[in-house]
């Protein structure tokens, strides 16, 4: 039989998520995210867990860290020929695994640190960020056997095909700091077939874990192939991680009018112009079915949840640390304590952000970002 | 003529037993099949029209039509209405008229398209639980803020009724539309006949055409609207204009008309001010100027073979709206052979039209509606989930006001009350009852759009528009299914 | 409590009465046992006159003439309001008829007494001939009668 990877076949799945966040930018390693994680085994049935870590690159934040998983050498060939000729490469090594019975068969996984040429950027008339997205789409859906699991700047996204603490172990996340994890166990209902369809999905900073079935997927899907997406992986989580791209880094709204466009306001209840005026000109992003989600970018993440609460949320808050889980025993298992915990409201965001900054998004001057969360 | 060849088409079956000759049915034919001769029951069976009226009303149930039992030898190639038409050509040597829309046998997509649902890894929802949202909003949705937000039109759900012209149907049907679109906040559309002054307290839910002919057409006419609708074309008569005969051009249809009375009302095939698409802009671009940019500007036109590229030009002229009607799309009068084999399927027209805007990434500047057959709530799920923001219904609504689709709307002696402006027959459609009856189908329909989209995982009706995931084919061939935009049946996806 | 035709409504195609007859004296409703088998005896009058109708129905007046007329007490109110004949009483004197300033009352050439509209309180059901009226031209009247609102003012007119 042949096994469709994910990508070719369309996925449903329910999960597990969680994320921590120290407010301060303070460090820590990541044995509290896979603790964390672990204790929601009963909701992630093996065949699929990952992690995203911000803040563990700090020698190399300045350039784009770019994970790649290859099912062969020849992808690495054809792919390191491609970041050769787009990028200048400062450092690129293979990402140091700790082999463990509990994860099977795994691709080889590579990273480079990377600044993209500028000519490559003048030749295509392209900011930054317009070539980072060409460049992953181009590798992704281009080459067969690579896979870009991550591409933001100081960050990383770790995954595969285990349960997530075994995917921890496997990375040996134990040794790296960061002061943003997130994280994800999933029980898809058919096999992904391979590394790249597990979670966290990412594009540049961002990144999104997800639970949950967005049975809005093939308008939102169709909407942003209008804006030049093309969704490769035919997950939910992707479709979700270029909504919040396409509407907050390229229409430059705020991650509060992001999530009312996501999690719009019913009707019924809609008072305000600007709302309304969001739900009319993106109606097509609203994302409907059960999910409950956290994104996350290097400034902070936010989460939020469809706006009937059909999947689990809950939030809690300890001195400088924002704990989001789908279940409230993973916050307990790392924190018992709390200062304060509490479950969010159905399209009511719970955004965390890290002390100094005002949106998930850095302003910038051009006036392009201007409006933030 | 000496002689005709044309048998009856139907039969009336009289129980004789059940006969209590009470001559109901006598003084409700308009067609005069039906005599009471000093107790005598007898029945002129060559003008029956199946109108089914007198069915309908006996209160014995005596009655019965029946197809006239087979008076030629079975051919697979002449078939007996094919014989009928040569004979009735032979008599008259006229063109042969038509009402209604499209009844010949071609392959309907809405049948071979199967709707999904959410099983397990996804609530279904419970719409009488869970808030469940149809509101639409019609028009160009590429406003870059709230304060320049383009005019817009809210529904509260995606079914609007299409247009139908006083005139060519009675001023009762108009008044239960109307109202009928009022209740449930929705739009009905006046046809190109006018805006009748009775009707000047439904504006806020009327689309009033202008068409070729321009009948009624006046500053008031354009401003007592929520819409104004270009109409180039339609389904059932695509490149075809209209004709409103003198006898059905009452004093009052003359009057919303701005025409003589008993005068014949000719609409032209084209619009004589538009012969190409800049022409069109212009009259979009001034339709919106004589109204001050507040009103959404719909276009309408029929569902032919390029219908892609022409939507792609209307959207481009400035159209806030696009009706496509397909094949199916019904009329007062039309020539038979254009009625019948002129256009294509809505289903196809719509998936083609969505799937080109999106490419050329326009589709926010319009929102499309689609026309011509939408027959129940699972039609008008299919054609929101192939792209369609809304639908018209026009033969369903006159259903539901008791029309028993016999077609000979244009002799004007429509027993139902409905495509007729005799004063005597259109009281028949007592618009309390065409009101509350029309209310009544959209309010069914809601409620089984709710359902269908509760079992989906979907609470809000924009997240089905364009979504063909939804959609599966099944009986379609590769080329169809690609047109379509769907999988078949048994992919997944 | 009384019922009226819309004139612009009605059709004349006279089902009123049809109904009538059957919802009447035993007929139960069924039509076909009280024109096949029995003998129909309308209470309705429907006047048909050049596409005009005319409706004659009993308006249950308030100070009806008919019981005030009536000798020997057949006339009589119920306590609906309904006015109707007793007609083991009836002496077929005709005083109502000729005292109706509406002309309902008639005279049953089938049998003794006189016919009479009475809202079909026999069934205890809503009057036969508006319950089958094709176009719900009849309708309880405006100012009295359990549906009332049946002739609603309709937004903006």
């Amino acid at each position: 039989m042949v096994r469709l990877k994910e990508g070719e076949v369309r996925i449903p799945s329910g999960c597990a998520i969680a994320g921590i966040l120290n407010q301060k930018g303070t460090c820590f390693s990541g044995d509290r995210i896979i603790s964390c994680i672990a204790s929601m085994r009963q909701r992630s049935n093996g065949l699929g867990g990952g992690f995203a870590a911000y803040g563990i690159y700090p020698q190399y934040e300045k350039q784009y860290a770019l994970h790649l998983y290859y099912d062969h050498e020849k992808a690495r060939s054809e792919s390191e020929t491609l970041l050769n000729r787009n990028f200048k490469i400062c450092y690129a090594e293979p990402i140091p695994v700790r082999k463990n019975s509990r994860v099977g068969e795994a691709p080889l996984a590579w990273r480079y640190f990377a600044d993209p040429r500028e000519e490559r950027l003048q030749e295509q008339g392209m900011d930054e960020e317009e070539f980072m997205v060409g460049m992953v789409m181009q590798i992704n859906s281009g080459i067969a056997g690579a896979f870009i699991a991550s591409s933001g700047h100081n960050m990383g996204a770790f995954k595969g095909m285990a349960y997530p603490e075994d995917i921890g172990d496997y990375f040996r996340l134990d040794e790296y700091r960061a002061y943003l994890w997130t994280a994800h166990g999933r029980f898809p209902t058919n096999t992904p077939g391979w590394w790249g369809g597990a979670h966290p999905f990412t594009l540049l900073d961002w990144s999104v874990v997800h639970n949950g079935e967005i049975s809005s997927y093939g308008s939102n899907r169709r909407f942003l192939e209008m804006f030049g997406y093309r969704c490769s992986l035919q997950t939910d989580t992707e479709v979700i991680a270029y909504i919040f791209d396409f509407l907050m880094r390229r229409e430059g709204l705020g991650l509060d009018d992001t999530v009312k466009i996501i999690a719009a306001t019913f009707w019924e209840d809609m008072g305000d112009r600007k709302l309304a005026w969001l739900r009319h000109r993106y109606s097509s992003l609203l994302l409907n079915g059960p999910f409950s989600i956290i994104v996350a970018t290097g400034n902070g993440m936010a989460a939020v949840n469809d706006r009937i609460k059909l999947r689990p949320l809950v939030a809690a808050c300890k001195d400088d640390f924002l704990y989001i889980s789908s279940e409230e025993a993973a916050i307990r298992k790392v924190e018992p304590v709390l200062d304060k915990l509490w479950s969010p409201s159905g399209g009511e965001p719970v955004i965390g952000l890290i002390d100094n900054k005002v949106g998930l998004l850095e302003p910038k001057l051009n006036g392009v970002f201007i409006r933030s969360a | 003529m000496a002689l005709t060849m044309l048998a009856p088409v139907f039969k009336v079956e009289r129980e004789e037993s059940r006969c209590i000759k009470c001559g109901v049915c006598v003084q409700q034919c308009a067609n005069e099949v039906h005599h009471l001769d000093n107790g005598w029951m007898w029945t002129n069976d060559e003008e029956c029209v199946a109108c089914q009226r007198c069915v309908s009303l006996c209160p014995a149930q005596a009655l019965a039509i029946k197809e006239y039992p087979l008076s030629f030898r079975v051919n697979s190639h002449w078939t007996p209405a094919t014989i009928r038409e040569i004979y009735a050509q032979a008599d008259s040597g006229g063109v042969l008229l038509a009402g209604m829309g499209n009844p010949r046998s071609y392959k309907s997509y809405f049948d071979h398209l199967l709707l999904n649902a959410s099983q397990v890894t996804n609530p279904s929802i419970d719409p009488l639980r869970e808030p469940m949202e149809l509101n639409t909003s019609l028009g160009n949705k590429t406003g870059s803020s709230e304060l320049s937000e383009k005019p817009l039109i809210s529904l509260r759900l995606p079914i609007m009724f299409s247009a139908m012209s006083f005139g060519s149907v009675s001023l009762n049907v108009h008044k239960s539309l109307s109202r009928a679109a009022y209740a449930m906040g929705t739009l009905w559309n006046t046809g190109e006949g006018g805006l009748h002054p009775d009707l000047f307290s439904y504006k806020d839910n009327a689309v009033v055409q202008v068409a070729s002919g321009r009948f009624g057409v006046h500053p008031a006419y354009l401003e007592n609207s929520a819409v104004i609708e270009i109409k180039i074309g339609q389904g059932a008569k695509p490149g075809i204009g209209g004709h409103l005969p003198g006898a059905k051009v009452s004093e009052e249809v003359a009057r919303t008309r701005m025409i003589p009375a008993w005068s014949d009302a000719i609409s032209p095939a084209p619009h004589h001010d538009i012969y190409s698409i800049e022409d069109l802009a212009q009259l979009i671009e001034t339709l919106k100027v004589a109204t001050g940019y507040k009103k959404p500007i719909a276009v309408k036109v029929a569902a032919v073979h390029n219908i892609s590229a022409i939507a792609s030009g209307v959207v481009r002229a400035g159209a806030d709206i696009l009706a496509i009607d397909g094949f199916r799309g019904a009329t007062g009068a039309a020539p038979m052979r254009i009625r019948d084999h002129v256009g294509i399927p809505i289903e196809i027209a719509l998936a083609q039209v969505d799937s080109r805007l999106r490419d050329e990434g326009i589709r926010q500047q319009v929102s499309l509606v689609a026309a011509g057959g939408i027959r129940n709530s699972a039609d008008v799920v299919k054609a929101i989930a192939l792209g369609a923001d809304a639908v018209y219904i026009a033969t369903a609504a006159l259903i539901a006001l008791g029309c028993h689709l016999c077609q000979m709307c244009f002799t004007g002696k429509c027993n139902w009350g409905i495509a007729t402006t005799r004063p005597d027959l259109s009281r028949r459609l007592n618009p309390e009852v065409g009101a509350k009856r029309a209310q009544n189908l959209l309010q069914a329909w809601e409620h089984e759009i709710k359902e269908i989209m509760g079992a989906m995982g979907i609470n809000a009706i924009d997240s089905l528009r364009g979504n063909r995931l939804m959609l599966r084919g099944i009986g379609l061939g590769p080329e169809e299914l690609k047109i379509l935009g769907v999988k078949a049946a048994g992919e997944e996806g | 409590m009384k019922i009226t035709a819309i004139p612009d409504y009605c059709l004349g195609c006279g089902l009123c009465r049809i109904y009538c007859a059957a919802a009447h004296d035993g007929f139960q409703g069924n039509v076909l046992r009280a024109f096949k088998h029995g003998s129909p005896l309308p209470r309705i009058n429907l006047i048909n006159w050049q596409g005009l109708t005319y409706f004659n129905v009993c308006r249950h007046c308030q100070d009806a003439p008919c019981i005030n007329a009536c000798i020997s007490g057949a006339m009589q109110r119920d306590e609906n309001g309904r006015v109707y004949v007793d007609n083991s009483r009836c002496v077929s004197c005709y005083t109502c008829i000729l005292v109706c300033p509406f002309g309902h009352p008639q005279v049953s050439r089938e049998r003794p007494g006189i016919l009479k509209c009475d809202l079909c309180r026999e069934s205890n059901r809503e009057p036969a001939c508006l319950k089958h009226c094709p176009n719900e031209a009849i309708i309880w009247d405006e100012e009295s009668g359990p549906t009332g609102s049946a002739k609603n003012k309709v937004h903006g007119e």
